[in-house]
């Protein structure tokens, strides 16, 4: 029977009964260790996703066969092999790859020079700024893919309204961010120039601009998937090219097969570009240093 | 007999707040010689920088008006070397073409401004660091290059807010020596804001005092020590005395303490 008065021959007593009890005692503390984990080495990792993707290939192929999977609504990897060969030999493979990454490439650039243009100008005039807000605020909550289909109306089924599908979606996403930049500036830099004797338009080459990049160059990753999107769904519309309608065209003749070839050959697509706009942000954030 | 660099005339500021209007400055009148460092010293919310940015046209003054070798300078910018307590270095930017700002926004081409600042960087303790960027220098490199920005932007007159505010007590030390040989090879004119009393007296050939609420100039004292100053300056009765007067000034005026703890 331990004694809680506070002395210390009290506490050492209560200490060398919960030894003796394991802890038990409510109150005292479980002895735990430290959870570690160990790190697995690079070729084990590897492996197992060469494992995993070996195995789900093997056992979809199998399946299909052996009629577990429905070979029709699902295809299976050796016909989608086939498929894929027939596409870039005798298909129209390259067109619309073409196709697609054009009206995504010039939607993109122009949707983030627009909006960060757009963005930058809102440090001009804090008047003009207020008056346009709220109509940027809007037109970022209105889903643009609900646009899609009056903007294939208006600029009919051909590149131009990819394009302008995927404008639009990039250059609200990069007038916000451009204009988060210019609201992040410190104002006793602003201080600092006009002091030097600067105009406005050296505070907005030699301030604004060089602080607001590193703010514009971050969503140039997202603006690539986002121009890519509204490609895609324009053609999906209404397009006589692009991997957008080979993905339509090929689902509703049911010819399943192309229509996975179609959607790897986007997704490899998407990868090469994200890749590349990747890079080029890194190269980018160098010659900007901040 | 040295003419009269900066008159500031009756400058008073009020501002509009909600309770009506606030007197930040009651009316102020400064006459500085020109070549003198003078400090101003005084309790936070005294109004020292509300002074600045009126000198150097940031903001305009409610009444009176500020004289820049005689000629009205009110409301005008880019006639005096302002330095706030931030060094603001543009992180985008070398060491070098930070401390050409001043020089580009006049106009004055890349290639001369560069060569007016390089000797400039060796000789005060930047050699090495030119092309740089400012993310590589300590507390005390920056506030080196932000002073050899305003200086460089070649005006006479020089505002120094607080320069040395956020260094440490002995990068501070190495700092005032350092600025003073730069000011005894260059002749501007300096004013100063500072908190650190010792500090002002060390530096200054004449020292205001000022009080708050409003902002105003409580008292003049006169530097009178023998320059260059050492170090040894400080401990003489000369500089104790006006240590002391100061910290009186700083303490009775019932406005600083009271009121500020009224406000908190």
């Amino acid at each position: 029977m331990t004694v809680h008065d506070g002395s210390t021959a009290g506490a050492l007593a209560e200490i060398r009964l919960a030894e003796q009890t394991g802890g038990a005692k409510p109150g005292a503390r479980a002895v735990r260790r430290l959870p570690v984990q160990k790190d697995w080495p690079l070729r084990a990792l590897v492996a197992a996703q060469v494992g995993i993707l070996i195995g789900v290939l093997s056992m979809w192929e199998i399946g299909a066969h052996t009629g577990w999977i429905d070979a029709f609504f699902w295809s299976y990897p050796s016909a989608i092999a086939q498929t894929m060969a027939i596409f870039f030999t005798t298909g129209d493979a390259w067109t619309d790859i073409s196709f697609t990454f054009r009206s995504t490439i010039f939607g993109f650039l122009l949707g983030t020079t627009t909006g960060s243009l757009l963005g930058l100008s809102f440090w001009w005039s804090r008047n003009y700024a207020a008056i346009v807000q709220p109509y940027v605020i809007c037109l970022e909550s209105i889903p643009k893919l609900a646009l899609a289909p009056l903007i294939i109306l208006v600029f009919g089924i051909g590149l131009v309204s990819k394009v302008a599908v995927a404008t639009a979606l990039t250059l609200v996403v990069s007038t916000l961010t451009a204009y988060a930049g210019v609201k992040a500036l410190d104002p006793d830099g602003e201080k600092l120039f006009y002091s030097l004797g600067a105009t406005r338009m050296q505070v907005f080459r030699k301030l604004v601009v060089p602080f607001c990049l590193p703010w514009i160059i971050s969503v140039l990753r997202v603006n690539i998937g986002l121009a890519l999107t509204g490609a895609i769904v324009g053609e999906f519309i209404a397009s006589q090219h692009g991997l957008g309608r080979a993905i339509l065209y090929a689902g509703q003749t049911y010819d399943i097969a192309l229509v996975w070839v179609a959607v790897l050959v986007l997704s490899t697509l998407a990868m090469v570009m994200y890749a590349t706009v990747s890079w080029l942000e890194g190269m980018l954030r160098k010659g900007v240093r901040q | 007999m040295s003419q009269t660099k900066l008159c500031v005339e009756n400058v008073s500021m009020m501002f509009p707040t909600p309770a009506g209007p606030f007197a930040a400055l009651a009316p102020i009148t400064l006459a500085i010689p020109q070549g003198r460092f003078v400090s101003l010293i005084g309790p936070s919310g005294c109004g020292k920088s509300t002074i600045f940015n009126i000198i150097a046209g940031l903001l305009e003054p409610t009444g009176g008006r500020v004289l820049i070798d005689g000629m009205d300078a009110t409301g005008t910018i880019g006639r005096v070397g302002y330095m706030l307590q931030k060094d603001l270095l543009l992180p985008w930017r070398t060491v070098l073409d930070n401390v050409i700002l001043g020089m580009e926004i006049q106009a004055v081409p890349l290639r001369i401004a560069r060569e007016r600042a390089l000797p400039l960087l060796q000789r005060y303790g930047l050699a090495g660091f030119e092309y740089l960027y400012p993310s590589s220098l300590s507390g005390g490199m920056r506030q080196r290059a932000a002073l050899l920005r305003t200086l460089l932007f070649d005006t006479d007159l020089i505002l120094l807010d607080e320069p040395f505010g956020a260094l440490d007590a002995q990068t501070k030390l190495q700092m005032q020596e350092w600025l003073m040989r730069l000011w005894s090879d260059f002749g501007k004119t300096v004013l100063f804001v500072t908190h650190d009393v010792e500090e002002a007296i060390y530096l200054s050939d004449e020292l205001h005092v000022m009080g708050t609420r409003p902002g105003r100039i409580v008292a003049t004292i006169p530097v009178n020590l023998p320059r260059p100053r050492v170090r040894t300056s400080a401990l003489t009765p000369e500089f104790l005395a006006i240590k002391e007067r100061c910290l009186q000034l700083l303490d009775v005026n019932p406005t600083s303490s009271e009121r500020v703890n009224e406000a908190a």
